[in-house]
């Protein structure tokens, strides 16, 4: 069942609707991230959850119940800030005890679960310190304890990981992911970053000038992203433009202008397809082969082209390969065998390739 | 080179703090002067301080004097604390117009607003001048002060303290009462000694309405110098000075950034 349900809802300012219509169901127990460039309207979507603005038309369910006109602390939903916001005359055991207090637990039972909490997050030899005196990490944990400890319904994570640097952040995605399946608290996440939304989420909701663009796994959402918006900001893609020939339950025959025939794999409703649409033809560059001239290919979409651009990058190096309708294909090859890093040098003809069930064919 | 040009700031700082504090380091210096002239040193002596302390007119004043100090200061802290969480939590709308309002009085001529006060007393209110139209026009002005410094110490802190309270489950008192009030309380503190210190040496505004019978301790100096300067207004004048200076001290170390380049 939907722990939170999402109804319609629209919020305006002015004349800007920061949120569009929007409607989504969260199911408990799901660690969901809302995802988009910053202005989307992921921040006032979470703002409206937690209490902080209210919907000017549609309605918000928590647990089937309408949140509307329930002040911020009496929703059982706890936030994690951007900025942590931790109170500053507060120690970490004072802070991390806060819900709490305010509560009014018990004692005993603030002690017990102050105890409980700082384990969980490994701050246990810092509970007398001040939040001046701590790491971003470790903010980052009290934060994150002082969110959980009450067990709220549900926690929003409003971008918590965009002040820390990069090897932290990885650090820090792995203990959210380790700690959502702890505690089993739903978590909705919001981001800018398809990469942590891509490593974090059960389920993530791509967000757009107001609504959302598709919500769905990220498997899902990155290998068959529904439009071109969801195609390009998540990860890299490459875009043909193409025409439909023929679309069957078997598979989908494209004509991409100045290169020949495409096989995609089929669309979800093929009836919806008319002969003759144009469209995107939209391929991940991992997806991508890319052979000497002549070696042969067992691929049924295959290609000549000339390496234009190469961006070694330890791991794999990403080839910008021309093709004969002058379209860049970005390819990127695994360095995985010792002493092939850039077996292709800038100006060298080469065959290019992909399965014919890769990529997505996108309506424009 | 370098040499002369150290020499040279170091003269003209000396020179600046020398204009500034030797008139007062001489106040003090002779009210223990064993002489009724401020001309000499004749010898040290504490006579002069033994002497206020039987000065009924001076006694009364200074009680006067700490009396609408006390309630002065204490009042004002309560509103300005409140104008200035307001002016830090409510930018827009009506209230954009409070800091313009609750600032004006500080920058206001002292002497433009003693006469304003009095007229309203007295042509509209129609009021008795005496101990409780001074407590007002000291509340008045000391407002401002404190709105200020409470909001400095306000503008210094992240926002979202107060929505993770909220969020956190703190009712709005709760928030104010757990979160909001201990962390501007030094700017509260601070916003308090400020006005006292502001009220307890206010001369011009005073002078306008204080009325007949009723005196503080700078009317009872002015008066007495208007006879003579004489050690006994040495005697209280370092007196006060002390206990300004020593205010203005705890006020500065409870709000240092608040107090930097104001006032």
């Amino acid at each position: 069942m939907a722990i939170l349900e999402i109804r319609n809802v629209t919020r305006r300012f002015g004349d800007l609707k920061a949120v569009d219509d929007v409607s989504l169901s969260i199911e408990a127990g799901e660690f969901f991230t809302l995802l988009g460039p910053s202005g989307c309207g992921k921040t006032t979507l979470l703002r409206m959850i937690a209490g902080f603005d209210e919907p000017d038309a549609g309605a918000l369910f928590l647990d089937g119940r309408p949140l509307a006109g329930i002040p911020p602390e009496k929703r059982p939903v706890h936030t994690v800030f951007q900025s942590y916001a931790l109170f500053p005359h507060m120690s970490v055991a004072q802070n991390i005890a806060f819900p709490l207090r305010m509560a009014g637990r018990s004692e005993d039972e603030i002690r017990r679960r102050l105890g409980e909490t700082l384990e969980l997050v490994h701050l246990a030899d810092k509970a007398r310190h001040f939040p001046h005196e701590l790491s971003g990490g470790q903010k980052q944990r009290v934060a994150l304890a002082r969110g959980l400890i009450n067990r709220p319904r549900l926690l929003l994570l409003d971008e918590p990981l965009g002040a820390l640097d990069a090897k932290l952040r990885e650090q820090m995605e792995r203990e959210l992911i380790a700690l959502q399946r702890e505690v089993g608290v739903t978590f909705v996440f919001v981001t800018h970053s398809q990469q942590e939304a891509l490593a974090l989420s059960h389920h993530i909701a791509v967000m757009n000038a107001g609504h959302i663009e598709q919500a769905d796994t990220p498997e899902r959402i990155y290998s068959h992203p529904k439009n071109r918006f969801v195609a390009d900001f998540i990860g890299t893609i490459n875009l043909l433009p193409v025409e439909v020939r023929a679309a069957t339950p078997d598979g989908l025959d494209l004509l991409a202008g100045g290169l020949g025939k495409i096989v995609a794999p089929p669309p979800a409703d093929p009836a919806r397809l008319a002969a003759g649409e144009r469209g995107s033809f939209a391929l991940r560059p991992e997806q991508v082969r890319v052979v000497a001239h002549g070696e042969p290919q067992d691929l049924r979409n295959r290609f000549h082209g000339t390496v234009r651009d190469s961006l070694y990058l330890g791991d794999v190096t990403v080839y910008k390969v021309e093709l004969a309708n002058g379209v860049l294909l970005e390819a990127l090859l695994a360095n995985s065998t010792p002493g092939r890093a850039r077996v292709f040098a800038v100006g060298d003809a080469v065959g290019v390739g992909w399965r014919h069930d890769a990529g997505v064919y996108l309506r424009d | 080179m370098r040499g002369g040009h150290a020499l040279a700031r170091w003269a003209a700082a000396l020179a600046v703090y020398a204009f500034l504090y030797v008139p007062l380091a001489v106040v003090v210096l002779f009210s223990f002067n064993d002489s009724l002239l401020n001309a000499q040193w004749v010898g040290f002596t504490t006579r002069w301080y033994a002497k206020l302390l039987h000065d009924d007119e001076m006694l009364r004043a200074a009680a006067n004097s700490l009396l609408i100090a006390l309630g002065a200061s204490a009042i004002a802290t309560v509103l300005g604390t409140m104008a200035g969480i307001a002016m830090q939590r409510w930018p827009s709308g009506l209230l954009r117009l409070l800091p313009f309002l609750v600032l004006t009085p500080v920058a206001m001529p002292e002497i433009l607003l003693g006469v304003s006060l009095l007229i309203f007393f007295r042509q509209v209110l129609d009021l008795t001048l005496g101990l409780f139209s001074i407590l007002v026009a000291h509340i008045t002005f000391s407002i401002g002060f404190v709105a200020i410094i409470v909001r400095a110490r306000l503008a210094g802190m992240d926002a979202s303290i107060f929505e993770a309270a909220r969020d956190l489950g703190a009712s709005p008192w709760r928030t104010f009462r757990h979160v909001t009030l201990p962390l501007v309380l030094p700017g509260i503190l601070a916003g308090f000694l400020m006005s006292f210190t502001l009220s307890i040496d206010d001369f011009v505004i005073t002078f306008f309405v204080a009325g007949v019978g009723v005196s503080t301790l700078p009317l009872q100096i002015y008066s007495m110098l208007k006879v003579a300067v004489t050690p006994e207004v040495n005697a209280v004048s370092t007196l006060l000075m002390a206990l300004t200076l020593t205010l203005i001290g705890l006020a500065a170390r409870l709000a240092p950034d608040a107090l930097k380049g104001r006032a």
